[in-house]
């Protein structure tokens, strides 16, 4: 990852950063993050970094806090079913749900450490969605459903974000690795539960987490028209986003 | 106008040291090198990698494509996913066209969704570039043996997890918002691609999102510069891709 332009960007929402990052150095903050970024270190100091220098922006702050609900959401979503007996079978379910759960539980810590101060509590789950799904943790069918519905809306949600970061890069860019994992999860667990890894048309459940996946132009190109491919297959080489609004209405009834 | 590197062999500067990690140049060698003589003979002059019944201009073996400074310009890094769309595209048109020994039907199903993916995505790059579209690149798929599954598959894997990392990698040199979210709606379709190749070469493990594809403390997928990404392809392509990284202002 090249963030040699990272203090440039944070000084544009940030007048005072260099102030306020008082003895470190640009090569400095870019070295270290680094070595930590590709070695795979607990990221705090990514953290200690952004959570300084991204104080004042409420736009950039408000992105990655919308993230930390979610993966909230995941990680106790996951750590739960791992905790629950005679839910997962077999290795196979382990090994998905095991890496899963590393992940998310991964970007819960990374997404705090970046928002610091600014980060909101974890909220309190119900994960039977007021009663709509009540053997989310005692029947495996459900527990994959769900886990799929969370995954693929995961996916959509952070690329509905992306826009909002246009104007930090590094931000960005984190916020897409973190996208492109949510849809390597969201494939796997779809192929877990029988379907194929990519959404085709609208279809899934609950319909509000696939909502305008079917859209067949892309920046203006009826892409059907211009590929002669089967309306199946150009849909599903484009995951479509969410809005912020779209994914909270999603997200609500597992609020308790 | 970026001068020309006249040297597609130059290191590139700057490297993050990610290149050298999980999928690098020796991974594609255990894949290809070793099998790769029974493999399909291709015809460079019949294997463009776009519509070989559409004029491609003036692309041919051993001449230089330069997409310029990647960062600079949008019109740059949707050239330089333009040219990544193609490799992948003719590669898995390849695939299906010849399939591997013993392939069954639920493998073919799937690597042709694949195929039609990546063909949706490079008909639309070219369309969106118009007259502003580098040419149709050659291939150059010498090194894999299209009839082995794991040359296949391995490759495969490999091909997608370079373009999840150039996407992400890119994605912050885009400056328009649209051009953004088109990235963002075909980034996350290659990393499902990637999910599911890697059940296929590692069925039922932990390889659908992999501790060598991302990185297990932190749980982000990989991200590599233009540079780095050109220096893995290069091998592929019979024309000389090149292309600098962004320095955004």
């Amino acid at each position: 990852m090249n963030l040699q332009n990272i203090l440039t960007e944070i000084e544009k929402v940030d007048a005072d950063v260099f102030e306020r990052l008082d003895h470190v150095s640009r090569r400095h903050v870019f070295h270290n993050f680094l070595k930590k970024a590709l070695t795979g270190v607990a990221p705090v100091a990514f953290g200690a970094i952004l959570n300084k220098a991204y104080a004042q922006s409420s736009v950039v702050t408000d992105v990655l806090n919308f993230a930390l609900t979610l993966e909230y959401l995941e990680a106790e979503f996951y750590n739960r079913g791992l905790a629950s007996p005679n839910l997962i079978t077999g290795m196979e379910g382990w090994n998905t749900f095991q890496q899963i759960a590393k992940h998310e539980n991964a970007h819960v810590a990374l997404l705090k450490s970046a928002l610091g101060g600014a980060a909101i509590s974890k909220p309190n789950f119900d994960f039977s969605a007021k009663g709509a799904y009540p053997d989310t943790f005692s029947n495996y069918r459900t527990f994959m459903a769900l886990a799929q519905a969370f995954e693929d809306t995961g996916v959509r949600a952070y690329k509905g974000q992306a826009g909002n970061l246009i104007s930090a890069p590094d931000i960005l860019t984190v916020a897409l690795q973190i996208h492109s994992v949510e849809a390597m999860h969201a494939a796997k667990v779809r192929y877990l539960g029988g379907s194929r890894g990519w959404i085709m048309g609208a279809a899934g459940s609950p319909s509000a987490v696939y909502s305008g996946e079917d859209v067949r132009v892309e920046g203006g190109v009826d892409v059907v028209n211009l590929t002669g491919l089967g309306v199946d297959q150009v849909t599903g080489a484009f995951d479509e986003p969410l809005t912020k609004e779209q994914v909270l209405a999603i997200a609500t009834p597992f609020l308790a | 106008m970026e001068k020309l590197q006249n040297d597609p062999t130059a290191t590139p500067q700057g490297l993050t040291g990610k290149a050298s990690a999980a999928l690098g140049r020796r991974v594609f060698m255990r894949y290809l090198g070793a099998t790769a003589a029974a493999g399909v003979v291709l015809s460079a002059c019949h294997d463009q990698i776009v519509d070989p019944t559409v004029a491609t201009g003036s692309a041919r073996a051993g001449e230089a494509i330069d997409l310029g400074d990647i960062g600079s310009k949008d019109v740059n890094v949707l050239n330089y996913a333009y040219a990544l769309e193609q490799l992948e595209a003719a590669f898995y048109t390849q695939v299906i066209k010849t399939p591997y020994a013993g392939i069954n039907g639920y493998e073919m199903a799937i690597l042709s969704d694949i195929r039609d993916h990546e063909i949706a995505h490079r008909e639309l790059f070219k369309a969106a570039l118009g007259a502003a579209a580098i040419p149709g690149l050659t291939p150059n798929f010498s090194s894999i043996n299209f009839g082995s599954r794991a040359s296949v598959l391995g490759t495969a894997r490999v091909f997608e997890a370079i373009g999840v990392s150039a996407y992400n990698g890119a994605g912050k040199y885009i400056t328009t918002p649209d051009y953004l979210l088109l990235a963002g709606k075909i980034v996350s379709v290659e990393a499902r691609h990637t999910a599911i190749i890697s059940e296929l070469v590692n069925p039922q493990t932990t390889s659908f999102a992999g501790d060598d594809i991302v990185a297990a403390a932190s749980g982000l997928g990989e991200a590599r510069t233009p540079e780095e990404v050109l220096t893995l392809v290069r091998p592929f392509v019979l024309e000389i891709i090149n292309g600098k990284n962004g320095r955004r202002a």
